[in-house]
């Protein structure tokens, strides 16, 4: 024991305290106020003093969701970046990836996510969704067929889901930017 | 006083452990003293912080009975389960439903005359620093990533460089199958838990849409009826997968999935498996595990012999294979790495005031700096919402938010990981 107690004092360029913040929130921190974040994105925090949930609004200024205003809630637990962030669409959308309770599938969300990939990734993910829908890895099998067989026909799913039409069924939420 | 003289000892108890402790051997450190200094050390000074009392924890707590520990307290906040009694060997079938801490102590006093077991039923979470500090040493056994790096953080925290006695060596053993690793950590020194988190191997996930149009495997229908269809159906109501119920729930709605697209191997153990994420726990993989850990304590306790530098991995899935190499510090660590600072300024400073002088300094170099106590905002340079809602503190006083002698986290872009601040007023 006297050995290890003696080499803290040739250390002391070691030494620190540091502050009771868990290392999930400082991570945090350091993600928030270090977002990039272009035009087409908002966040949202209801109580501005909880770090760890919010919302993110994604208002695509390019292709196909271009008018549309998306929600998602982002919630962190404290074993973040160890588990990446819980992230549901809050509206009831028209896209291959997502289905109509919300769930995304994003590779880096589930069984692609490290430690060192941050909020700025996951957001930057999201955005991409709504530039290249991707019709392969469907989580909406009819939005996800039409794309791929009707593009065209797609398109116009696409344009009236965002307006609260229904399609085959569903009725989607009208999400147009205000 | 050479730890021979309570009415317990007997004589040749020691025999084996004293050939080390009785003289130095070829590796020995210089500072090692041989023959009753240390033995009184070991016996009647060391006391010792085992966490966990379940598959390595029973390990240990005999490993560091056996060897000479005297005052071992030992924390656990589970209770002993049917299923855990094949490997967790202080238990019996009439403990079942009994806490693990306090049956582990009882059995160990029991069994091992003069030692004294001090048994904690609850979290580690419960305790604070003043807790911690009266250990020399904190062995981990414990099967979950966010209760080791707790035990990290808190560790680490409590180094204080004028107090050599605050640093306390972790020695976390870990298992999974036929897989383990043992460590040494040194807080501050050396590279610590939260150094190494991008190391852990990640949970298996599937692919999200996988799970929804194409399973193929069992464990595909257990994660569609965990994943969505619990949600779906049951909306706000929590999954707790220690309920039977929930786990039943889960069972037949997964089998009936399975039926549909011809799968076949969903069981209620394996369900319960994936959701818990349970990998079969091998007790000679835990033995060798924790007889590792506890040799470690017992060269650091005694510097009878030098100690693991720092990380051993064992790797049982195919024969015998080990490896041991040094895990570096991590200077971006947001437990151990980053800077810290002390800086004195007058009650009168304004948020504004102190930040400009950060940005100012030359010996930092930082930019736009954000900054928060343990429990608040200070100033948030992004993102805008929150920017907003922290910007009327600039114009507050410092000591109107941080006590004296308090402390505050600083990140910025330009840090490599954070800057941890104490600020006293003058």
């Amino acid at each position: 024991m006297i050995k290890i107690w003696s080499m803290k004092k040739n250390e002391d360029a070691a030494s620190k305290r540091k502050p009771k913040t868990s290392a999930a929130q400082i991570r945090v921190q350091k993600d928030l106020t270090e977002l990039e974040m272009p035009a087409t994105m908002k966040t949202h925090f209801p109580d501005p003093a909880d770090l760890l949930n919010f919302t993110l609004t994604i208002t695509p200024d390019e292709g196909m969701y271009k008018g549309g205003a998306f929600k998602f809630s982002f919630a962190i637990n404290t074993n973040y970046p160890h588990e990446p962030p819980k992230i549901k669409c809050t509206q009831t959308i028209y896209h291959p990836n997502i289905d109509l309770e919300g769930n995304v599938c994003l590779n880096i969300l589930r069984e692609d996510w490290k430690p060192v990939l941050n909020l700025n990734s996951v957001m930057v993910g999201l955005q991409y969704l709504f530039l290249e829908p991707n019709a392969d890895d469907p989580l909406n099998k009819e939005a996800a067929e039409e794309l791929r067989k009707n593009r065209e026909q797609f398109l116009v799913n696409v344009r009236n889901s965002m307006r609260g039409a229904y399609i085959k069924g569903v009725q989607y939420d009208n999400v147009q930017a205000e | 006083m050479n730890g021979n003289s309570s009415p317990h000892e007997w004589h040749g108890r020691y025999y084996h452990v004293d050939q080390i402790l009785d003289r130095p051997g070829p590796r020995t450190d210089p500072s090692f003293s041989a023959g009753d200094v240390v033995k009184d050390f070991l016996r009647n000074q060391c006391k010792i912080l085992v966490i966990g009392a379940g598959g390595l924890g029973c390990e240990i707590l005999a490993n560091l009975a056996l060897s000479g520990f005297k005052d071992i307290h030992v924390i656990d906040m589970d209770t002993i389960d049917i299923s855990n009694l094949n490997r967790q060997f202080l238990f019996r079938p009439k403990d079942v439903g009994k806490p693990k801490a306090t049956c582990a102590a009882e059995f160990v006093m029991d069994r091992v005359p003069g030692v004294k077991v001090t048994p904690y039923y609850g979290k580690i979470q419960d305790k604070d620093d003043d807790y911690y500090m009266q250990f020399n040493l904190v062995i981990c056994g414990l099967d979950s990533v966010e209760a080791r790096r707790w035990i990290n953080a808190t560790l680490v925290n409590l180094v204080d460089p004028d107090i050599p006695e605050s640093l306390k060596p972790l020695i976390d053993g870990g298992t999974e199958g036929f897989k383990g690793q043992a460590r040494v950590i040194l807080p501050t020194v050396s590279s610590c838990y939260e150094c190494s988190l991008d190391m852990l191997n990640k949970q298996t996930a599937f692919p999200i849409c996988t799970i929804a149009n194409t399973p193929r495997l069992p464990e595909h229908c257990i994660e569609w009826a965990s994943v969505l269809e619990w949600p779906r159906v049951m909306k706000d109501k929590k999954l707790d997968t220690d309920d039977p119920e929930h786990i039943s729930w889960l069972y037949n709605t997964a089998s009936k999935r399975a039926r549909e697209f011809n799968i076949e191997g969903v069981t209620w153990s394996l369900t319960q498996g994936v959701v818990k994420n349970i990998i079969p726990a091998i007790a000679s993989t835990n033995a060798i595990i924790a007889a590792s850990c506890c040799n470690e304590a017992f060269k650091i306790a005694t510097s009878s012999a030098a100690y693991l530098n720092n990380y051993f991995m064992l790797i049982g899935t195919e024969g015998v294979y080990s490896y041991t190499f040094e895990h570096e510090k991590r200077d971006d660590c947001p437990v151990c790495g980053g800077q810290t600072m002390d800086i004195s300024i007058s009650r009168d400073w304004t948020v504004d005031r102190l930040i400009e002088m950060l940005v100012e300094r030359q010996d930092i170099q930082i930019k736009k700096p954000s900054l928060s106590t343990p429990t608040k905002s200070i100033y948030f340079q992004a993102p805008p919402q929150l920017e907003e809602a922290t910007r009327p503190n600039l114009e507050k006083k410092v000591s109107e938010l941080v006590e004296d002698g308090g402390e505050m986290t600083v990140t910025a872009s330009s840090l490599p990981f954070n800057l941890s601040l104490r600020v006293t007023y003058t």
